[in-house]
């Protein structure tokens, strides 16, 4: 019994030091989050034979991150030790961007990229969007180029204050 | 042509499956993969065979959508269509590799979308459609979302954990798909004279391919009764909802048509599925295995 339990917390320590390795990989498209803060990373496993397993979330279907996202776990988990490593993809529950943290939000907003707006839910058809705020000066005197931009979850915007165009990441 | 069409009810319009030869199916199957070609088998799961039958819609009209790129109006609807074009293929990879773990056979998605023949593709006929002018492909993606949106919906309560959580992103998605194919007919429709008519000629071109997208057959009954799927003739009030909305904003009429075009469900495609197979499948069929 007194032998199991440090082996237990030993365990423990090392299923932690594999999720900080995973925690450590960023979004190849937005580099200034990693998939921890994009809600992306959803468990990190270690079995009895010391493999891991990984489950991500997809975010949108059509993303191609999410091939250079299994990647860089592999990556980053062979360099904190651990070479027997899995990544699974899950669907359920669907991931939304309500998973980012607060904190994720401003550092995308400090990168250039207008966070998504809070609460993800249905609006009418036509409706006219939220305000979305310049993420340089802060104006919300915006308005919308175009709604698909240069990857899957981000919008054109332009500034009508500081005329500059940005990117906004879509609500979903 | 004339072969498939019938005269309809009245009220809403039925459709009769086209015919090719004495050996096709003369009606929607009785069960699944009563239509087996020589290249595959029939789905062991019947989960499986209707889930494949969404991904056969996305991966064509995602494939289809494709074939803009670069020639787009202006460069911000050429991103839009490769973006619109890349939500139906990932959409496509999510219904066949959960298709793949129901059956729990050898196949993969690869093989669902690259080694598969014309008569194994389930997808209604009107997304194998040619893209035509920016009319045609407008009216066609807005006849598509305005159908896949309430089914995608509707799914997300599947009792499938997976299938669920496929169709509620999916559902999110197909949302700005909807909205960016109404805007653009509402702004063809009340536009010039010459638009106008280019988006009412589409629209009756494309309308004898509507009611196929909500014809229910026998596997479309029996998934939608053990809560797993839905059941498509259900969703047809969803659609007309939104189609009335958009029509009457974009000063259209919407066409008044008793009869449809049908075929695709049960395999018997138009002429096209085979051209858009061909160019889509070359690559794995000239060099199998074939990796980047």
């Amino acid at each position: 019994m007194n032998v199991r339990v440090p082996e237990r917390l030993a365990r423990a320590a090392v299923a932690e030091t594999a999720r900080a390795a995973a925690a450590r990989v960023t979004d190849p498209e937005i580099p200034a989050l990693t998939i921890e803060d994009l809600g992306i990373l959803r468990e990190v496993e270690v079995d009895d034979a010391g493999r891991v397993t990984v489950t991500i979330l997809p975010t949108y279907s059509g993303c191609p991150a999410m091939g250079v996202i299994a990647l860089g776990i592999e990556t980053e988990l062979a360099e904190a030790g651990f070479d027997d490593v899995r990544v699974r993809l899950t669907n359920a529950p669907a991931w939304t961007t309500d998973l980012m943290s607060g904190e994720a939000r401003e550092k995308l907003r400090a990168y250039g990229i207008s966070p998504p707006g809070r609460r993800a839910g249905k609006r009418a058809l036509f409706a006219p969007s939220a305000d979305v705020a310049c993420p340089r000066c802060g104006s919300s005197d915006t308005e919308r180029v175009s709604e698909f931009g240069s990857t899957a979850c981000k919008a054109l915007w332009r500034c009508r204050a500081c005329r500059e165009p940005f990117e906004h990441f879509k609500c979903v | 042509m004339a072969a498939g069409i019938v005269a309809g009810r009245r009220g809403r319009a039925s459709c009769a499956p086209r015919r090719r030869d004495a050996a096709a199916p003369t009606g929607l199957p009785d069960k699944v993969g009563a239509h087996v070609s020589a290249t595959t088998q029939a789905f062991s799961d019947h989960r499986a065979a209707w889930l494949a039958r969404l991904g056969d819609a996305t991966l064509v009209l995602g494939h289809r959508m494709s074939e803009w790129l670069s020639r787009a109006p202006t460069l911000e609807e050429d991103i839009a269509m490769a973006n619109l074009s890349l939500d139906l293929i990932g959409q496509t990879r999510a219904f066949y590799a959960r298709a793949c773990e129901l059956e729990g056979g050898e196949r993969n998605e690869t093989t669902l979308a690259y080694r598969r023949a014309e008569p194994d593709y389930r997808n209604p006929l009107l997304v194998e459609q040619p893209n035509g002018n920016f009319a045609d492909t407008t009216a066609r993606h807005l006849i598509f979302s305005a159908h896949a949106a309430p089914l995608y919906e509707r799914l997300a309560g599947s009792n499938d954990p997976e299938t669920a959580g496929i169709a509620a992103r999916s559902s999110r998605e197909i949302a700005y798909h909807l909205r960016h194919s109404g805007e653009w007919m509402i702004r063809l429709g009340d536009g010039t004279v010459e638009s106008h008519d280019k988006a009412q000629t589409a629209l009756d071109e494309l309308w004898p391919y509507v009611p196929e997208l909500f014809e229910a057959d026998d596997l479309d009954r029996r998934v939608a009764a053990s809560g797993f799927g839905v059941d498509p003739s259900t969703l047809r009030d969803g659609f007309d909802a939104a189609i009335d909305d958009i029509l009457a904003r974009a000063t259209l009429k919407k066409p008044a048509l008793h009869f449809g075009q049908c075929g695709g469900k049960s395999g018997v495609h138009s002429e096209h599925l085979g051209h858009i197979l061909a160019q889509l499948q070359f690559l794995q069929r000239a060099y199998p295995e074939a990796r980047w």
